[in-house]
């Protein structure tokens, strides 16, 4: 899988209240409307100003905070890609994969916005196509591309009707 | 050579002996949702054609973040959720009954479970020795519908616990204190283990300080099941469901990390991080226009008795609101027996109905553009109590009970 988008960078400690702020709880059943409010705690212009395709790049800890699933389900609604960070807090990283929304980890300092990335997935592989520089970064294990290849964890129960993750114990 | 979270997780998978980092499929004891996250399980169980539950007992859908629902899309999902209940027999706790994590610890959850909620703080029921974590919806829908989830197995940070903590001092200082120290990332996908003096902390200390666990970033804060767990199994009536457990002596720990009790003061999370943490001295003086006691942290009878040991007797600050939501309908009734409901109404609070109450943001005391709120809730996001130009604080019943009567942050040892 190749990704190749436009960066929109975001600083340390996003959390799940920056990205799905709990005011717009009733709009939990209605992800198209609650996706014009994506980050809005973050930058508010920014669910007009993400096209399609592209990548969010950000520092620590992204993701921190309640368990909605709904944050990594509208980030993807948005149009986002994929979302590169230093960290990323676990449930939302967990959501993120269920989702279908792949994440790497990187140090993400020298990636500026409005650069242009271009990535290898399966490889880690990150082109700075802005700036000329490549990164690598850890790959997903097997099971999470899976699930990612599969279109989210629901496909994929859908697809074999159980976890088919091929995990021994 | 187990820790507790590998010991526990040992008992759930098909092999046996998991080892950190390890990939597993493990089988759930108890899953849960809640009013926030349910909806969506629903609507992707249905997708699938796997609305169903093969644990319908302990598989609970709780009504506790919007309840009584402030607006007609919220009481839509939650018609949702009990027609779901109603249809495949799982457990609906209605709008009243409390917030999700404290009805687990009164009724659900045993002592080497596995539980998993759509609701970061599920890792509170690690106090009674469970593997108990929070997931998104789909996770715990196919928990619901397969009785089963992966999980990788994580490394385990030993926190030891020493010496007992002087009055004044309480377990959510203790719980402030360690995030302030590693940070609200520093136990990203970790197991947090406590351990050392812990004779000394009662259940609902316990509660407090798993509840927090994942605000450092840790996938569970287990407690070992002891004689104190057994006493709390015992007075509700499940006494013949205890087991002991605890971690193997040449256990494996990724790090040790040591506090020392004894020198303990009362602590405070500045707004909007939870690791932002002062110590009282440093945050007194901090005018405010709102304090709330309560939540899945700090809901508990013995929180309350705490808060209405300062009120008792004592008016808050004019123009402060004081905001009490017991965390469930049994701690509201044990609060009402006991007299604490009238301290808190006499002293100028207002007391809520079980539940989230104003923490979530969603309902009841939401706060005013640049106002100020004390809680002895979990978390001080920007936004989290429904307003971004609000400001959170965060510190134990009693520092919140003393701020309450002063008006501004307020050391609570003044008023023992």
């Amino acid at each position: 899988m190749v990704i190749e988008g436009r960066v929109w960078k975001f600083g340390d400690s996003i959390s799940t209240d920056h990205i799905a702020p709990g005011r717009y709880f009733h709009l939990r059943q209605n992800l198209p409307e609650l996706a014009k409010h994506v980050l809005e705690d973050a930058d508010p212009e920014f669910s007009k100003k993400v096209k399609q395709g592209d990548i969010i790049v950000a520092g620590e800890n992204f993701g921190l905070g309640s368990s909605r699933e709904h944050a990594p389900r509208i980030i993807k609604l948005a149009g986002v890609s994929l979302i590169i960070a230093k960290s990323f807090a676990r449930i939302f990283y967990r959501n993120a994969i269920n989702v279908g929304l792949p994440v790497l980890e990187l140090n993400t300092d020298e990636i500026n916005e409005g650069d242009i990335l271009k990535v290898d997935l399966e490889k880690g592989l990150i082109e700075d196509k802005s700036t000329g520089k490549v990164y690598n970064a850890p790959p997903l294990p097997a099971f999470m591309l899976k699930i990612i290849r599969d279109g989210g964890i629901t496909e994929h129960i859908k697809k074999y009707s159980d976890f088919n993750l091929e995990i021994d114990n | 050579m187990m820790t507790l979270a590998e010991k526990i997780l040992s008992m759930h998978v098909k092999k046996g002996n998991v080892k950190p980092d390890e990939i597993i499929i493990a089988e759930v004891n108890v899953a849960m949702v809640q009013d926030g996250t349910g909806p969506l399980t629903i609507m992707e169980l249905e997708k699938i054609g796997m609305d169903r539950v093969v644990n319908p007992e302990k598989t609970v859908l709780f009504i506790d973040h919007s309840a009584p629902s402030s607006r007609k899309e919220l009481s839509n999902a939650h018609m949702m959720m009990r027609a779901f209940a109603n249809k495949t027999g799982a457990v609906l706790s209605e709008a009243g009954e409390g917030v999700c994590h404290q009805r687990l610890i009164e009724d659900y959850v045993l002592p080497g479970d596995v539980v998993v909620g759509a609701d970061s703080h599920t890792c509170t029921s690690g106090a009674l020795s469970a593997f108990a974590t929070g997931m998104g919806s789909t996770d715990v829908g196919l928990a619901f519908a397969l009785g089963k989830t992966w999980f990788k197995v994580p490394q385990t940070y030993k926190i030891v616990l020493k010496g007992t903590l002087p009055e004044g001092v309480y377990a959510k200082d203790i719980i402030l204190y360690l995030i302030g120290k590693i940070g609200a990332d520093g136990a990203t996908y970790k197991a947090l283990e406590f351990s050392g003096d812990i004779e000394n902390l009662k259940m609902s200390d316990r509660f407090t300080i798993s509840n927090m666990a994942v605000e450092a970033g840790a996938k569970v804060g287990l407690f070992p099941s002891d004689l104190i767990t057994k006493e709390y199994l015992f007075s509700r009536g499940k006494g013949d469901k205890w087991i002991e457990l605890y971690p193997d002596k040449d256990a494996q720990y990724e790090k040790t990390i040591e506090i020392d009790l004894n020198k303990l003061e009362p602590h405070v999370s500045f707004p909007h991080t939870v690791d932002n943490t002062r110590v009282i001295k440093d945050a007194e003086g901090v005018e405010l226009n709102q304090v709330y006691i309560g939540t899945c942290t700090n809901g508990r009878l013995e929180d309350l008795r705490i808060a209405a040991k300062i009120l008792k007797g004592k008016k808050i600050k004019k123009g402060l609101r004081l905001i009490v939501v017991p965390a469930s309908r049994e701690v509201y009734l044990n609060a009402l027996r006991e007299g604490l409901i009238e301290i808190f109404v006499k002293s100028g609070g207002l007391v809520l109905a079980p539940g989230c109450g104003p923490c979530v943001g969603v309902h009841e005391g939401v706060l005013g553009d640049g106002e100020k709120c004390l809680s002895t809730q979990n978390r001080n996001f920007k936004g989290r109590m429904g307003n971004p130009k609000g400001e959170i604080y965060l510190s134990s019943p009693a520092t919140a009970a003393a701020s309450a009567i002063v008006g501004k942050i307020t050391d609570p040892r003044n008023f023992l």
